[in-house]
């Protein structure tokens, strides 16, 4: 370390003389740092209104700055689409917007919006689809008459359907290309099934095999007031906002109601898996099961167990594998959940070629660990206060409030459900801790998906069992 | 808290409607905004924005990979991952017994990378015996540590988003706390720049190896961005990888990080930025208390170094088996050039969504690529640098085809008006953009203090937008005319060796 000169005694001394407020003595140490009470915060709540057709609106007041931001969100995504036409919500998802209106091309609208400022896009996702626009107050009544006729009136012109096919064709032709693509895509694969509406994926034939007429069917089924959430948040005033959503919108009929896809979740085979790829000097390694939902009644010793385990600086997999050992920059773990599916419990990381072996070890350590000594007090601790004083930032800014509110709704959670969460982690014990690792962890029901280049290995993968070697191969366009 | 939004609202709607007034409402901008330089030369911006009971910082460090020279490539990012190691109070069980360790992992350290790297008469059991010494001593070391104590402190009192990024111009720090912990930050945040130790360094410089093989090695695009900067430039640092060379990252030291550190890491170097539920009246002597404790330093000369000018085209090709991208970059002056503003213009009518020049020809119309963008500010933009056009080709296409349809569309803006419409478009979307950014803490953070190191003065942030607003067709004309030229021009290429859109035999 380089020499500190007198100086720094000088001028510390020099700023406490001048500084009436600061405390009379220099502090030391961090815990001696006084931390007032935080002041009381009433995070503002958007006003929930339904229409007689069903359609559920929220409005957030923000009037910060002069802009106006909407979410329309509607049930149904990929999950839900033909198994021959997977890419279908994703093709859907971009001609939708480029594909313009009855009246208006896509290529007009970008004219038209661009000039004002204005952004209005949809996209296909895997529970829903979204139409959402961000746009200058003064120009919300225009943009929202274009919001209203994409919605209302779309057209999915076949050039931008030809065009959405090409960026998918191009996301198929560049999946091999990075270590990170292909773990993630084929772990999910191998842990929801290659054929399960959540692990599958589009090839060439499936998205060749989407036409007009699907679109058109696809909006014709799931886009209806009673499917769908409308969120607006920004500088308007609520009644008047009310009153033109209801005007543009109550006459709007009901339709069928969207039917979310069945599906069965086995998990993975449990095995060692391989992908070859020889132009790495690292390997991807991700270990896989299936993990829970977030309605599970233990979501929050699972949140506080994530926390202590591989979901912060402080995490046992940061600090052993990261730091303590150095094999790693990514490094994380946790049980994963997903609001109306289960999420995966998963482990990934990423190390040179010559540490796999070793790596794969330190990630079994960290999981035997965690069943055999789950949490000490002090981490129980440190997660749970980490996870509590932290909570302010899910609700400090108003567009976050709101969206935390679409979110409940959509998948039909308490509105509370934050508040609850806030209870729901403080209530967590050590036992609790301990139960869950015990009961979502499984050793033996795992996955371990490696992709790297085989010959640098410092053990062969077969020292973790029989190996089976996955074939990514891309299916040739017809 | 109202009456902050409601000027807030005032100054961006003024903005937005006539240039004139706009003093005025900087001015109403400017009662949020607090600006103090402390005596040893740090300058603190602070912004109320009491929206909720949270605040946002922002530390710039006007020192990234620009001040590296061979040999210590990829020292200013190994510094900033020591950040978060601690201090002799935080991260130590005896920092006294520590330190010594420390010392002794530097002798052994020297020794072995000594001998490992005499080029005539190397003794390999010598070699062998000064590495095991090494690591003994760092096992010794490590007996003192806390792991991550830092960052535990950070996130146990609620913090979020942790985190610190290394370009080639800059280093920065951030993070969130709720605003009851803002004496707090402003211990921890002085404390790891006034006492940082360089702790379970040779571990981290593995880290950040992985780091490199992660973004660089292991990806495609990762390589191709390395050898193209590195054919760009030729003189200045720029042509350098942030990560730094396989052989910086296996050999330098703590010590040298240390160096590093007491060099560039001087209280003038630094803008910190807070932006939150705070009031400027609290935080100037908390900034004052804790960050006045840096000692004054004069700071480093500027670089000497400046890019000559080009007299030749380059070219790098990579001969992968991932599919292709094209690259091309041509130089330009720094981000304080009076014709900074014209470029961003370029770059806005070239790139931006779906009305851009790139995108209707070679997305939309040529059916050749998936994306395509002209950018500024790469690899950085405190120093000439370049502007630089990017496209990924959709199946099936080449990189010859993507460079002949960016290069059409370089002809035209050297040899057509834009249209006034065009012009007008990309100006109201400048200012939008500008109130887009506004709404965010840690973003105005980031703002404020990239701003206020940059230009001297954080108003800069608006005053660019008003630059934006002068800028003509004829400039348009004369600066791509004066840039976009064969011998100011290197190209990278990544070329797929298979039959581009077939697959490959056997799998990858």
């Amino acid at each position: 370390m380089p020499a500190r000169p007198a100086l720094t005694v000088a001028v510390s001394l020099a700023a406490a003389v001048a500084l009436p407020s600061a405390s009379p003595a220099q502090v030391t140490d961090w815990k001696e740092i006084r931390k007032p009470a935080l002041r009381a915060f009433q995070p503002q709540q958007p006003r929930r209104l339904v229409l007689g057709n069903g359609l559920v609106i929220f409005l957030q007041e923000d009037h910060e700055l002069p802009l106006i931001q909407g979410t329309l969100r509607i049930r149904g995504g990929s999950r839900e689409e033909d198994p021959k036409k997977v890419g279908l919500v994703s093709v859907y998802g971009q001609a939708w917007r480029t594909g313009g209106t009855r009246t208006r091309t896509g290529d007009q609208l970008d004219d038209a919006l661009e000039a004002r400022a204005a952004r209005l896009e949809t996209s296909g996702g895997q529970d829903s689809t979204t139409v959402s626009f961000n746009c200058l107050k003064e120009t919300f009544p225009e943009v929202f008459d274009v919001f209203l006729e994409l919605v209302r009136a779309p057209e999915f012109r076949p050039d931008k359907i030809e065009l959405a096919k090409n960026q998918l064709n191009t996301g198929i032709a560049r999946r091999n290309d990075s270590p990170q693509s292909i773990l993630f895509r084929e772990s999910a694969k191998l842990a929801y099934g290659a054929d399960s509406p959540y692990g599958r994926h589009s090839e060439y034939a499936t998205v060749a095999a989407v036409t007009r007429d699907d679109l058109l069917a696809w909006h014709k089924a799931y886009v209806h007031p009673n499917n769908m959430i409308l969120g607006l948040v920004g500088d308007f005033d609520s009644r008047a906002m009310e009153a033109t959503l209801r005007k543009a919108l109550a006459s709007w009929p009901r339709g069928p109601a969207a039917r979310k896809v069945e599906a069965s979740f086995p998990g993975p085979t449990p095995g060692v898996y391989f992908v070859q790829k020889d132009d790495v000097n690292q390997s991807f390694i991700r270990l896989v099961h299936m993990g829970t939902r977030t309605d599970d009644p233990e979501y929050y010793a699972l949140t506080v167990m994530n926390e202590v385990f591989g979901g912060s600086f402080a995490s046992r997999l940061f600090t052993n594998v990261r730091s303590k050992k150095g094999l790693a920059y990514a490094v994380g773990g946790a049980v994963g959940t997903s609001f109306d599916y289960p999420g995966l419990f998963s482990v990934f990381t990423a190390t040179k070629s010559g540490t796999t072996a070793a790596a794969i070890d330190a990630l079994y350590e960290e999981i035997d660990n965690l069943k055999k000594s789950p949490a000490t007090a002090e981490e129980l601790q440190r997660g749970k206060e980490s996870i509590l004083n932290s909570f302010v930032f899910r609700l400090d800014s108003k567009a976050k409030v709101l969206n935390e509110k679409m979110t409940y709704e959509f998948y039909g959670y308490p509105s509370d459900f934050l508040e609850r969460f806030q209870a729901g982690i403080e209530r967590v014990g050590a036992e609790d801790v301990a139960r869950v690792a015990r009961k979502y962890i499984e050793r033996d029901k795992l996955a371990v998906v490696v992709v790297g280049r085989a010959a640098d290995f410092d053990r062969p993968l077969s020292s973790f069992g029989k190996v089976t070697t996955i074939d990514v191969t891309i299916p040739e366009r017809r | 808290m109202k009456q902050c939004a409601r000027l807030a609202a005032a100054m961006v709607a003024v903005l937005l409607a006539a240039v004139p007034t706009r003093a005025q409402d900087l001015a109403a901008f400017e009662k949020r905004v607090t600006v103090k330089t402390l005596e040893n030369g740090l300058t603190l911006v602070v912004c109320e924005r009491p929206e909720a009971p949270v605040f946002s910082f922002f530390t710039h460090v006007d020192v990234g990979s620009d001040r590296e020279v061979p040999g210590i490539t990829g020292l200013a990012h190994m510094f900033e991952h020591m950040a978060f190691k601690g201090t002799d109070r935080i991260g130590t069980k005896d920092y006294a017994a520590e330190k010594v360790a420390l010392e002794k992992v530097e002798e052994a350290y020297a020794a072995y990378d000594a001998e490992r790297r005499r080029a005539v008469g190397r003794d390999e059991a010598k070699r062998a015996e000064l590495e095991k010494a090494w690591k003994q001593a760092i096992a010794k070391a490590d007996e003192y540590v806390l792991a991550n104590a830092f960052g535990e402190i950070v996130e146990r009192e609620g913090g979020v988003g942790l985190n610190a990024f290394t370009s080639n111009d800059e280093t920065g720090y951030l993070y969130s706390l709720p605003s009851n912990r803002l004496e707090l930050w402003a211990y921890l945040e002085s404390e790891r720049f006034l006492k940082p130790v360089m702790r379970e360094f040779y571990k981290e410089r593995d880290v950040v190896f992985e780091e490199r093989r992660m973004r660089t090695d292991s990806q495609p695009i990762g390589r191709l961005v390395e050898q193209f900067v590195a054919a760009a430039f030729t003189a200045h640092p720029y042509g350098q990888p942030v990560v730094g060379w396989p052989s910086d990252l296996a050999t330098f030291s703590a010590t040298d990080a240390a160096e590093f550190y007491s060099r560039y890491y001087v209280p003038a170097s630094m803008v910190v930025a807070v932006v939150g539920d705070v009031k400027a009246a609290e935080v100037v002597p908390l900034v004052e208390k804790y960050f006045g404790r840096l000692p004054a330093h004069r700071p480093p000369a500027p670089l000497r170094i400046t890019e000559p000018a080009q007299r030749a085209e380059r070219q790098v090709v990579l001969r992968e088996t991932a599919q292709p991208y094209y690259i091309e970059g041509y130089h330009r002056p720094d981000s304080r050039d009076p014709d900074d503003a014209v470029y961003d213009v370029i770059s806005d009518l070239m790139s931006a969504g779906r009305t851009s020049r790139l995108y209707r020809s070679l997305v939309r119309d040529k059916k050749i690529a998936a994306g395509a963008s002209g950018f500024n500010g790469f690899p950085g933009d405190k120093y000439p640098h370049l502007f630089t056009f990017f496209a990924v080709s959709t199946p099936g296409h080449t990189p010859d085809e993507l460079r002949d349809a960016i290069r059409a569309e370089v002809e035209r803006i050297k040899n057509e008006d834009v249209s006034d419409e065009d012009l007008q478009m990309v100006k109201t979307r400048t200012k939008a953009n500008l109130i887009r950014r506004l709404g965010n803490n840690s973003g105005l953070a980031f703002q404020l203090g990239v701003f206020q190191a940059r230009y001297g003065d954080w108003r800069e942030l608006f005053r660019s937008v008003d630059r934006i607003e002068k800028v003509t067709k004829q400039d348009i004309r004369r600066i791509a005319q004066k840039t976009f030229v064969p011998e100011n021009r290197t190209v990278g290429i990544l070329e797929s060796t298979r039959l581009a859109g077939t697959a490959p035999k056997g799998g990858r």
